[in-house]
Protein backbone atom coordinates (compact mmCIF):
# COMPACT_ATOMS: atom_id res chain seq x y z
CA UNK A 1 0.00 0.00 0.00
CA UNK A 2 2.62 2.43 1.22
CA UNK A 3 4.86 1.46 -2.47
CA UNK A 4 1.45 2.36 -4.50
CA UNK A 5 1.71 5.60 -2.84
CA UNK A 6 5.48 6.50 -3.35
CA UNK A 7 5.77 4.62 -6.74
CA UNK A 8 2.72 6.06 -7.83
CA UNK A 9 1.81 2.95 -9.78
CA UNK A 10 -2.11 3.07 -9.66
CA UNK A 11 -2.89 6.39 -11.44
CA UNK A 12 -6.37 6.51 -10.85
CA UNK A 13 -8.90 9.09 -10.42
CA UNK A 14 -12.34 9.97 -9.16
CA UNK A 15 -14.18 12.56 -11.05
CA UNK A 16 -16.83 13.49 -9.22
CA UNK A 17 -20.11 15.93 -10.40
CA UNK A 18 -22.72 17.39 -8.33
CA UNK A 19 -25.01 19.85 -9.14
CA UNK A 20 -28.53 20.62 -11.02
CA UNK A 21 -29.33 18.21 -13.93
CA UNK A 22 -28.15 19.40 -17.08
CA UNK A 23 -27.97 17.87 -20.41
CA UNK A 24 -24.16 17.19 -21.66
CA UNK A 25 -22.73 17.14 -18.58
CA UNK A 26 -21.11 13.52 -18.99
CA UNK A 27 -20.79 14.33 -22.48
CA UNK A 28 -18.18 17.43 -21.56
CA UNK A 29 -16.04 15.61 -18.97
CA UNK A 30 -16.17 12.67 -21.26
CA UNK A 31 -14.56 15.14 -23.78
CA UNK A 32 -12.25 16.35 -21.30
CA UNK A 33 -11.07 13.04 -20.50
CA UNK A 34 -10.32 11.65 -23.75
CA UNK A 35 -9.25 14.70 -25.20
CA UNK A 36 -6.31 14.00 -22.85
CA UNK A 37 -5.84 10.09 -22.87
CA UNK A 38 -7.69 9.29 -19.66
CA UNK A 39 -9.31 6.01 -19.71
CA UNK A 40 -13.01 5.42 -18.48
CA UNK A 41 -13.50 2.92 -16.12
CA UNK A 42 -16.54 2.71 -14.31
CA UNK A 43 -19.45 5.36 -14.35
CA UNK A 44 -22.25 5.41 -12.06
CA UNK A 45 -25.19 8.54 -11.47
CA UNK A 46 -28.02 9.03 -9.41
CA UNK A 47 -30.73 11.83 -9.75
CA UNK A 48 -31.33 13.17 -5.58
CA UNK A 49 -34.63 14.84 -6.60
CA UNK A 50 -33.40 17.22 -9.44
CA UNK A 51 -29.91 16.96 -8.63
CA UNK A 52 -26.84 14.85 -10.06
CA UNK A 53 -24.78 13.18 -8.37
CA UNK A 54 -21.98 10.99 -10.92
CA UNK A 55 -19.17 9.50 -10.06
CA UNK A 56 -16.82 8.35 -12.52
CA UNK A 57 -13.64 6.59 -11.86
CA UNK A 58 -10.51 6.76 -14.45
CA UNK A 59 -7.54 5.60 -15.18
CA UNK A 60 -4.48 8.23 -15.66
CA UNK A 61 -1.74 6.02 -17.12
CA UNK A 62 -1.73 6.97 -20.50
CA UNK A 63 -2.61 10.10 -19.32
CA UNK A 64 -1.54 13.33 -21.29
CA UNK A 65 -1.60 15.77 -18.32
CA UNK A 66 -1.17 15.66 -14.72
CA UNK A 67 -3.98 15.52 -12.20
CA UNK A 68 -3.86 18.56 -11.40
CA UNK A 69 -4.04 19.95 -14.50
CA UNK A 70 -6.92 17.66 -15.26
CA UNK A 71 -8.58 19.15 -12.06
CA UNK A 72 -8.35 22.85 -13.56
CA UNK A 73 -9.86 21.49 -16.76
CA UNK A 74 -12.78 19.78 -15.17
CA UNK A 75 -13.17 23.05 -12.36
CA UNK A 76 -13.36 25.27 -15.30
CA UNK A 77 -15.81 23.33 -17.49
CA UNK A 78 -18.08 23.03 -14.18
CA UNK A 79 -18.08 26.77 -13.26
CA UNK A 80 -19.41 26.92 -16.82
CA UNK A 81 -22.40 24.83 -17.00
CA UNK A 82 -23.34 25.75 -13.02
CA UNK A 83 -22.30 22.43 -11.39
CA UNK A 84 -19.32 21.48 -9.62
CA UNK A 85 -16.76 18.80 -11.05
CA UNK A 86 -13.81 17.70 -9.47
CA UNK A 87 -11.01 15.15 -9.64
CA UNK A 88 -9.09 13.60 -6.97
CA UNK A 89 -6.75 10.95 -6.62
CA UNK A 90 -8.25 7.67 -5.93
CA UNK A 91 -6.37 6.59 -2.86
CA UNK A 92 -8.01 9.56 -1.13
CA UNK A 93 -11.00 7.61 -1.23
CA UNK A 94 -9.67 3.75 -1.16
CA UNK A 95 -7.26 4.76 1.68
CA UNK A 96 -10.10 5.65 3.82
CA UNK A 97 -12.79 2.43 3.10
CA UNK A 98 -10.60 -0.16 2.33
CA UNK A 99 -7.59 -1.52 4.42
CA UNK B 1 -13.89 -1.30 -6.73
CA UNK B 2 -15.21 1.83 -4.76
CA UNK B 3 -18.88 2.03 -4.32
CA UNK B 4 -20.73 5.38 -4.88
CA UNK B 5 -21.73 5.15 -1.83
CA UNK B 6 -18.34 5.25 -0.25
CA UNK B 7 -16.93 7.99 -2.84
CA UNK B 8 -19.49 10.55 -1.90
CA UNK B 9 -19.16 9.50 1.93
CA UNK B 10 -15.80 11.03 1.66
CA UNK B 11 -17.08 13.67 -0.27
CA UNK B 12 -19.53 14.85 2.08
CA UNK B 13 -16.93 14.46 4.91
CA UNK B 14 -14.72 17.12 3.21
CA UNK B 15 -17.62 19.94 1.89
CA UNK B 16 -20.58 19.43 4.69
CA UNK B 17 -18.82 18.10 7.53
CA UNK B 18 -15.63 20.26 7.32
CA UNK B 19 -13.36 17.23 7.25
CA UNK B 20 -9.87 18.80 6.68
CA UNK B 21 -5.95 17.58 7.50
CA UNK B 22 -4.99 20.21 10.57
CA UNK B 23 -1.59 20.83 9.85
CA UNK B 24 1.17 18.86 7.95
CA UNK B 25 4.33 19.97 10.63
CA UNK B 26 8.10 19.36 9.77
CA UNK B 27 10.28 19.08 12.69
CA UNK B 28 13.67 20.34 12.16
CA UNK B 29 16.56 19.63 14.66
CA UNK B 30 18.68 23.07 15.26
CA UNK B 31 21.13 21.21 17.55
CA UNK B 32 24.20 21.74 15.17
CA UNK B 33 22.93 25.70 14.40
CA UNK B 34 24.76 26.83 18.26
CA UNK B 35 27.32 29.10 18.03
CA UNK B 36 29.09 31.98 20.64
CA UNK B 37 28.27 34.53 18.63
CA UNK B 38 24.22 35.00 19.15
CA UNK B 39 24.11 36.77 15.41
CA UNK B 40 25.46 33.77 13.67
CA UNK B 41 23.31 31.02 15.40
CA UNK B 42 20.67 33.05 14.37
CA UNK B 43 21.54 33.42 10.82
CA UNK B 44 22.07 29.51 11.19
CA UNK B 45 19.33 28.85 12.43
CA UNK B 46 17.51 31.04 9.42
CA UNK B 47 19.61 29.24 6.60
CA UNK B 48 18.61 25.63 8.49
CA UNK B 49 14.85 26.18 8.04
CA UNK B 50 14.72 27.90 5.02
CA UNK B 51 16.72 25.03 3.44
CA UNK B 52 14.88 21.86 5.02
CA UNK B 53 11.14 23.55 4.83
CA UNK B 54 11.89 25.23 1.20
CA UNK B 55 8.98 23.20 -0.21
CA UNK B 56 6.77 22.11 2.30
CA UNK B 57 3.83 24.53 1.66
CA UNK B 58 4.07 24.04 -2.18
CA UNK B 59 4.18 19.82 -1.53
CA UNK B 60 1.32 20.38 0.86
CA UNK B 61 -0.53 22.63 -1.76
CA UNK B 62 -0.26 20.02 -4.34
CA UNK B 63 -0.98 17.21 -2.07
CA UNK B 64 -4.60 19.20 -1.27
CA UNK B 65 -5.33 19.40 -4.49
CA UNK B 66 -4.60 15.68 -5.59
CA UNK B 67 -6.68 14.51 -2.79
CA UNK B 68 -9.47 16.90 -2.54
CA UNK B 69 -9.09 17.92 0.94
CA UNK B 70 -8.04 20.92 2.50
CA UNK B 71 -4.97 21.13 4.39
CA UNK B 72 -5.51 24.00 6.59
CA UNK B 73 -1.83 24.62 8.57
CA UNK B 74 1.73 24.01 6.71
CA UNK B 75 3.95 24.94 9.88
CA UNK B 76 7.19 23.89 11.34
CA UNK B 77 9.13 22.62 14.84
CA UNK B 78 12.11 23.46 15.79
CA UNK B 79 14.26 21.97 18.88
CA UNK B 80 13.75 23.52 21.79
CA UNK B 81 15.48 27.21 21.38
CA UNK B 82 16.95 26.88 24.92
CA UNK B 83 19.09 24.15 24.26
CA UNK B 84 20.54 25.48 20.85
CA UNK B 85 20.86 29.24 22.48
CA UNK B 86 22.82 28.11 25.60
CA UNK B 87 26.65 28.36 24.15
CA UNK B 88 25.52 31.48 22.90
CA UNK B 89 27.01 34.89 24.54
CA UNK B 90 23.70 36.68 24.88
CA UNK B 91 21.02 37.42 27.50
CA UNK B 92 18.64 38.51 25.00
CA UNK B 93 17.57 35.31 23.33
CA UNK B 94 14.58 37.43 21.33
CA UNK B 95 17.44 36.98 18.38
CA UNK B 96 16.37 33.70 18.06
CA UNK B 97 13.02 34.54 17.89
CA UNK B 98 13.43 36.63 14.96
CA UNK B 99 15.61 34.38 12.87
CA UNK B 100 12.52 31.83 13.27
CA UNK B 101 10.06 34.53 12.42
CA UNK B 102 11.97 35.40 9.26
CA UNK B 103 12.91 32.24 8.42
CA UNK B 104 8.73 31.22 8.50
CA UNK B 105 7.62 34.05 6.66
CA UNK B 106 10.16 33.10 3.76
CA UNK B 107 8.63 29.74 3.44
CA UNK B 108 5.12 31.35 4.00
CA UNK B 109 4.25 28.81 7.10
CA UNK B 110 1.95 30.78 9.45
CA UNK B 111 3.15 29.47 12.72
CA UNK B 112 6.97 28.05 13.83
CA UNK B 113 7.15 26.66 17.79
CA UNK B 114 10.18 25.57 19.53
CA UNK B 115 10.69 28.77 21.01
CA UNK B 116 10.68 26.34 24.39
CA UNK B 117 12.62 24.93 27.08
CA UNK B 118 12.19 21.86 29.45
CA UNK B 119 12.54 22.61 32.97
CA UNK B 120 10.43 20.10 34.58
CA UNK B 121 13.28 19.66 37.07
CA UNK B 122 15.16 23.01 36.72
CA UNK B 123 16.62 25.64 35.09
CA UNK B 124 20.08 25.77 33.25
CA UNK B 125 21.22 29.10 32.08
CA UNK B 126 20.18 28.70 28.95
CA UNK B 127 16.56 27.73 29.89
CA UNK B 128 16.08 30.93 32.23
CA UNK B 129 17.01 33.39 29.60
CA UNK B 130 14.60 31.35 26.95
CA UNK B 131 11.73 32.09 29.91
CA UNK B 132 12.91 35.73 30.23
CA UNK B 133 12.94 36.37 26.95
CA UNK B 134 9.92 34.80 25.80
CA UNK B 135 7.21 37.97 26.71
CA UNK B 136 9.89 40.27 23.54
CA UNK B 137 10.16 36.84 21.84
CA UNK B 138 6.08 37.22 21.62
CA UNK B 139 5.50 40.83 21.06
CA UNK B 140 8.46 41.29 18.53
CA UNK B 141 7.15 38.43 16.11
CA UNK B 142 4.06 37.29 14.01
CA UNK B 143 4.95 33.74 13.95
CA UNK B 144 6.66 31.76 16.72
CA UNK B 145 5.07 30.18 19.20
CA UNK B 146 6.54 29.48 22.77
CA UNK B 147 6.08 26.56 25.02
CA UNK B 148 7.62 25.55 28.82
CA UNK B 149 7.54 21.86 29.89
CA UNK B 150 7.24 22.57 33.98
CA UNK B 151 6.33 19.33 34.81
CA UNK B 152 6.78 15.16 34.27
CA UNK B 153 5.59 12.56 36.28
CA UNK B 154 9.26 11.49 36.66
CA UNK B 155 10.51 14.91 37.73
CA UNK B 156 7.32 16.04 39.65
CA UNK B 157 6.68 19.94 38.89
CA UNK B 158 9.10 22.41 38.85
CA UNK B 159 6.94 24.92 41.27
CA UNK B 160 9.64 27.60 40.70
CA UNK B 161 8.75 27.36 36.91
CA UNK B 162 5.44 27.90 37.31
CA UNK B 163 5.59 30.47 39.54
CA UNK B 164 7.85 32.57 36.91
CA UNK B 165 5.30 31.52 34.60
CA UNK B 166 2.47 32.90 36.13
CA UNK B 167 4.95 36.35 36.03
CA UNK B 168 5.79 35.83 32.08
CA UNK B 169 2.48 34.92 31.35
CA UNK B 170 1.29 38.45 32.58
CA UNK B 171 4.18 40.22 31.46
CA UNK B 172 3.55 38.72 27.40
CA UNK B 173 -0.15 39.70 27.98
CA UNK B 174 1.29 43.59 29.19
CA UNK B 175 3.42 43.67 25.98
CA UNK B 176 1.10 42.35 23.29
CA UNK B 177 -2.06 44.65 25.01
CA UNK B 178 -3.17 46.43 21.94
CA UNK B 179 -3.74 43.39 20.57
CA UNK B 180 -5.83 42.04 23.33
CA UNK B 181 -3.25 40.01 24.93
CA UNK B 182 -2.40 37.70 21.76
CA UNK B 183 1.29 37.10 22.63
CA UNK B 184 -0.54 34.64 25.47
CA UNK B 185 -1.90 32.47 22.90
CA UNK B 186 1.13 31.31 21.34
CA UNK B 187 2.62 30.73 24.76
CA UNK B 188 1.76 27.15 26.02
CA UNK B 189 3.14 26.03 29.79
CA UNK B 190 2.75 22.18 30.14
CA UNK B 191 3.18 18.86 32.03
CA UNK B 192 4.60 15.82 30.36
CA UNK B 193 4.79 17.44 26.97
CA UNK B 194 5.14 15.45 23.97
CA UNK B 195 8.36 15.44 21.77
CA UNK B 196 6.40 15.07 18.73
CA UNK B 197 3.17 17.19 18.58
CA UNK B 198 2.31 18.66 15.30
CA UNK B 199 -0.28 21.19 16.68
CA UNK B 200 0.38 24.83 17.91
CA UNK B 201 1.55 26.75 19.96
CA UNK B 202 2.80 23.53 21.92
CA UNK B 203 5.07 22.26 18.82
CA UNK B 204 8.81 22.12 19.28
CA UNK B 205 11.05 19.08 17.87
CA UNK B 206 12.08 17.45 20.78
CA UNK B 207 15.59 15.80 21.45
CA UNK B 208 14.85 12.29 20.37
CA UNK B 209 13.43 13.36 17.15
CA UNK B 210 15.65 12.66 13.81
CA UNK B 211 17.08 15.45 12.33
CA UNK B 212 13.91 16.56 10.47
CA UNK B 213 10.55 14.66 10.23
CA UNK B 214 6.94 15.37 9.02
CA UNK B 215 4.24 15.12 11.39
CA UNK B 216 0.27 15.73 10.86
CA UNK B 217 -2.30 16.89 12.68
CA UNK B 218 -6.24 15.53 11.67
CA UNK B 219 -9.22 17.05 12.71
CA UNK B 220 -12.77 16.88 11.74
CA UNK B 221 -14.83 17.28 15.31
CA UNK B 222 -17.48 18.26 12.19
CA UNK B 223 -17.75 14.78 10.47
CA UNK B 224 -17.97 12.79 14.19
CA UNK B 225 -20.84 15.36 15.66
CA UNK B 226 -22.99 14.26 12.54
CA UNK B 227 -21.97 10.60 12.84
CA UNK B 228 -23.03 11.31 16.52
CA UNK B 229 -26.13 12.71 15.51
CA UNK B 230 -27.16 9.67 13.25
CA UNK B 231 -27.30 7.50 16.06
CA UNK B 232 -29.25 9.16 18.48
CA UNK B 233 -31.19 7.52 20.99
CA UNK B 234 -29.19 4.03 20.76
CA UNK B 235 -27.15 3.08 23.56
CA UNK B 236 -23.76 3.62 24.93
CA UNK B 237 -22.01 0.88 22.80
CA UNK B 238 -23.44 1.39 19.81
CA UNK B 239 -22.17 5.44 20.29
CA UNK B 240 -18.62 4.17 20.96
CA UNK B 241 -19.00 2.61 18.17
CA UNK B 242 -19.73 5.10 15.81
CA UNK B 243 -17.47 7.58 16.84
CA UNK B 244 -14.40 4.92 16.55
CA UNK B 245 -15.35 4.29 12.74
CA UNK B 246 -15.61 7.87 11.83
CA UNK B 247 -12.28 8.28 14.03
CA UNK B 248 -10.88 5.51 11.65
CA UNK B 249 -11.99 6.86 8.58
CA UNK B 250 -10.84 10.62 9.60
CA UNK B 251 -6.99 8.96 10.92
CA UNK B 252 -6.39 7.13 7.14
CA UNK B 253 -6.91 10.89 5.68
CA UNK B 254 -4.17 11.83 8.00
CA UNK B 255 -2.38 9.11 7.25
CA UNK B 256 -2.16 9.18 3.78
CA UNK B 257 -1.62 12.98 3.87
CA UNK B 258 1.66 12.42 5.90
CA UNK B 259 3.40 9.77 4.28
CA UNK B 260 2.69 11.34 1.07
CA UNK B 261 3.48 14.36 1.89
CA UNK B 262 6.99 12.87 3.95
CA UNK B 263 7.43 10.57 0.79
CA UNK B 264 7.67 13.69 -1.58
CA UNK B 265 9.62 15.71 0.71
CA UNK B 266 12.47 12.88 0.96
CA UNK B 267 11.74 12.95 5.18
CA UNK B 268 10.74 9.91 7.55
CA UNK B 269 7.15 9.98 8.61
CA UNK B 270 6.41 10.27 12.41
CA UNK B 271 3.30 10.49 13.87
CA UNK B 272 -0.43 11.32 12.97
CA UNK B 273 -1.58 12.91 15.88
CA UNK B 274 -5.08 12.18 15.84
CA UNK B 275 -6.64 14.75 18.25
CA UNK B 276 -10.03 16.22 17.46
CA UNK B 277 -9.33 19.73 16.45
CA UNK B 278 -11.94 22.07 16.83
CA UNK B 279 -11.94 26.06 14.93
CA UNK B 280 -14.56 28.55 15.26
CA UNK B 281 -16.69 27.70 12.14
CA UNK B 282 -20.22 26.22 12.94
CA UNK B 283 -20.25 22.89 12.95
CA UNK B 284 -16.41 22.13 13.32
CA UNK B 285 -17.00 22.01 17.26
CA UNK B 286 -15.82 19.36 19.93
CA UNK B 287 -18.72 21.26 22.57
CA UNK B 288 -21.36 20.48 19.77
CA UNK B 289 -20.45 16.59 19.87
CA UNK B 290 -20.87 16.14 23.42
CA UNK B 291 -24.06 18.17 22.87
CA UNK B 292 -24.93 15.79 20.40
CA UNK B 293 -25.02 12.80 22.63
CA UNK B 294 -27.67 14.24 24.66
CA UNK B 295 -26.47 17.09 26.74
CA UNK B 296 -28.44 20.33 26.63
CA UNK B 297 -25.33 22.51 27.42
CA UNK B 298 -21.85 21.54 27.13
CA UNK B 299 -20.55 22.06 30.62
CA UNK B 300 -23.54 20.34 32.01
CA UNK B 301 -23.18 17.55 34.28
CA UNK B 302 -22.37 14.10 32.22
CA UNK B 303 -20.10 16.25 30.11
CA UNK B 304 -17.14 14.60 31.80
CA UNK B 305 -18.39 11.19 31.31
CA UNK B 306 -19.47 12.39 27.51
CA UNK B 307 -15.74 13.65 26.99
CA UNK B 308 -14.21 10.18 28.17
CA UNK B 309 -16.27 8.39 26.07
CA UNK B 310 -15.24 10.75 22.68
CA UNK B 311 -11.62 10.63 23.55
CA UNK B 312 -11.50 7.17 24.25
CA UNK B 313 -13.54 6.10 21.44
CA UNK B 314 -11.15 8.72 19.35
CA UNK B 315 -8.09 6.80 20.16
CA UNK B 316 -9.59 3.34 19.39
CA UNK B 317 -10.59 4.20 16.27
CA UNK B 318 -6.98 6.36 15.35
CA UNK B 319 -4.68 3.54 17.10
CA UNK B 320 -6.23 1.16 14.23
CA UNK B 321 -6.17 3.59 11.24
CA UNK B 322 -2.28 4.96 11.83
CA UNK B 323 0.55 3.07 12.53
CA UNK B 324 2.40 5.79 14.09
CA UNK B 325 0.10 7.59 16.60
CA UNK B 326 1.84 10.09 18.64
CA UNK B 327 1.61 13.60 20.11
CA UNK B 328 -1.39 14.90 22.10
CA UNK B 329 -4.10 12.39 20.18
CA UNK B 330 -7.29 13.07 22.46
CA UNK B 331 -10.11 15.66 21.62
CA UNK B 332 -9.02 19.52 22.29
CA UNK B 333 -11.51 22.12 24.68
CA UNK B 334 -9.62 25.11 23.77
CA UNK B 335 -12.29 27.86 24.60
CA UNK B 336 -12.08 30.40 22.32
CA UNK B 337 -11.24 28.13 18.82
CA UNK B 338 -14.88 26.17 19.44
CA UNK B 339 -17.97 28.05 19.08
CA UNK B 340 -20.10 25.90 21.76
CA UNK B 341 -17.76 26.05 24.14
CA UNK B 342 -17.88 29.63 23.92
CA UNK B 343 -21.46 29.43 23.29
CA UNK B 344 -21.69 27.61 27.21
CA UNK B 345 -19.34 30.04 28.55
CA UNK B 346 -21.18 32.74 27.67
CA UNK B 347 -24.69 31.09 28.83
CA UNK B 348 -23.21 30.07 32.53
CA UNK B 349 -23.11 26.55 31.36
CA UNK B 350 -19.44 25.73 31.67
CA UNK B 351 -17.17 27.77 33.62
CA UNK B 352 -13.16 27.65 34.64
CA UNK B 353 -13.40 24.25 37.16
CA UNK B 354 -15.74 22.18 34.75
CA UNK B 355 -13.55 23.04 31.94
CA UNK B 356 -10.52 21.71 34.84
CA UNK B 357 -12.49 18.43 35.23
CA UNK B 358 -13.02 17.93 31.55
CA UNK B 359 -9.20 17.88 31.04
CA UNK B 360 -8.65 14.94 33.06
CA UNK B 361 -10.26 12.80 30.01
CA UNK B 362 -8.46 14.38 27.41
CA UNK B 363 -6.06 16.28 26.07
CA UNK B 364 -4.98 18.67 26.43
CA UNK B 365 -5.73 21.42 29.36
CA UNK B 366 -6.97 24.36 30.04
CA UNK B 367 -7.05 25.80 26.25
CA UNK B 368 -7.19 29.38 24.74
CA UNK B 369 -8.87 31.07 27.99
CA UNK B 370 -9.56 34.18 28.90
CA UNK B 371 -9.72 35.62 32.73
CA UNK B 372 -9.48 39.13 33.91
CA UNK B 373 -6.53 41.16 32.93
CA UNK B 374 -5.96 42.20 37.07
CA UNK B 375 -5.54 38.47 37.48
CA UNK B 376 -2.53 37.80 39.36
CA UNK B 377 0.83 35.90 38.66
CA UNK B 378 0.25 34.01 41.37
CA UNK B 379 -3.30 33.00 40.57
CA UNK B 380 -1.95 31.96 36.90
CA UNK B 381 0.44 29.98 38.59
CA UNK B 382 -1.47 27.98 41.29
CA UNK B 383 -3.92 27.34 38.34
CA UNK B 384 -1.04 26.21 36.58
CA UNK B 385 0.28 23.72 39.30
CA UNK B 386 -3.49 22.06 39.41
CA UNK B 387 -3.26 21.45 35.64
CA UNK B 388 0.21 20.39 36.14
CA UNK B 389 -0.81 18.08 39.23
CA UNK B 390 -3.48 16.64 36.95
CA UNK B 391 -1.16 15.47 34.37
CA UNK B 392 1.47 14.24 36.71
CA UNK B 393 -0.64 12.34 39.03
CA UNK B 394 -2.51 10.81 35.77
CA UNK B 395 0.84 10.30 33.58
CA UNK B 396 -0.78 12.30 30.86
CA UNK B 397 -0.06 15.50 29.03
CA UNK B 398 -1.77 18.97 30.21
CA UNK B 399 -1.36 22.44 29.07
CA UNK B 400 -2.33 25.79 30.48
CA UNK B 401 -2.61 28.66 27.32
CA UNK B 402 -4.51 31.25 29.13
CA UNK B 403 -4.61 35.03 28.53
CA UNK B 404 -4.96 37.44 31.60
CA UNK B 405 -6.76 39.71 29.24
CA UNK B 406 -5.23 43.21 29.69
CA UNK B 407 -7.78 46.09 30.94
CA UNK B 408 -11.10 43.26 30.88
CA UNK B 409 -12.83 42.25 33.26
CA UNK B 410 -15.66 39.06 33.33
CA UNK B 411 -18.35 39.71 30.63
CA UNK B 412 -15.90 41.23 27.94
CA UNK B 413 -14.32 39.47 25.02
CA UNK B 414 -11.02 39.25 23.64
CA UNK B 415 -10.86 39.01 19.79
CA UNK B 416 -7.83 37.44 17.83
CA UNK B 417 -9.93 36.20 14.56
CA UNK B 418 -8.78 33.41 12.84
CA UNK B 419 -8.09 30.20 13.94
CA UNK B 420 -7.89 31.67 17.41
CA UNK B 421 -11.23 33.01 17.52
CA UNK B 422 -12.89 35.02 20.19
CA UNK B 423 -13.15 34.39 23.57
CA UNK B 424 -15.06 35.64 27.06
CA UNK B 425 -13.50 36.61 30.14
CA UNK B 426 -14.08 33.91 32.41
CA UNK B 427 -13.84 34.59 36.35
CA UNK B 428 -11.52 33.31 38.50
CA UNK B 429 -11.45 32.50 42.03
CA UNK B 430 -11.43 35.37 44.43
CA UNK B 431 -9.74 33.61 47.01
CA UNK B 432 -6.33 33.80 46.68
CA UNK B 433 -3.56 31.30 46.26
CA UNK B 434 -0.20 33.44 46.95
CA UNK B 435 1.57 31.72 49.62
CA UNK B 436 1.13 28.29 48.21
CA UNK B 437 2.40 29.42 45.16
CA UNK B 438 5.57 31.63 46.94
CA UNK B 439 6.65 28.25 48.99
CA UNK B 440 8.88 27.19 46.24
CA UNK B 441 11.22 24.43 45.40
CA UNK B 442 9.80 21.17 43.77
CA UNK B 443 6.59 19.42 44.27
CA UNK B 444 8.06 15.26 44.40
CA UNK B 445 7.09 12.89 41.88
CA UNK B 446 4.34 10.90 42.43
CA UNK B 447 4.74 7.11 44.04
CA UNK B 448 4.02 5.65 40.73
CA UNK B 449 6.48 7.20 38.80
CA UNK B 450 8.98 4.64 40.78
CA UNK B 451 8.11 2.03 37.93
CA UNK B 452 11.76 0.34 37.19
Amino acid sequence: MLNSLTREKKNRVIVTVLGPDKVGIIAGVAQILSNNKVNILDISQTILQEFLAMVLIADMEASEIDLLTLKQELNTLGAKIGVRIDAQHEDAFSYMHRI
Amino acid sequence: MLTMQEIMETINMVQEEKLDIRTITMGISLRDCCDPDPKKAGQKIYDKITRLAENLVPIGEDIAREFGIPIVNKRISVTPISLVGDCAHTEDYVVFAEAMDRAAEEVGVNFIGGFSALVHKGMTGGDTKLIQSIPRALAETERVCASVNVATTKAGINMDAVYLMGKVIRETAEKTRERDGLGCAKLVTFANVPEDNPFMAGAFHGVGEPESVINVGVSGPGVVSRAVSRVKESDFGTLAETIKKTAFKITRMGELVGRTAASRLGLPFGIVDISLAPTPAVGDSVAEILESMGLERCGTHGTTAALALLNDAVKKGGAMASSYVGGLSGAFIPVSEDAGMIRAVEEGALNLEKLEAMTCVCSVGLDMIAVPGDTSAETLAAIIADEAAIGVINQKTTAVRIIPAPGKEVGERVEYGGLLGSAPVMPVHRFSSTEFVRRGGRIPAPVHSLSN
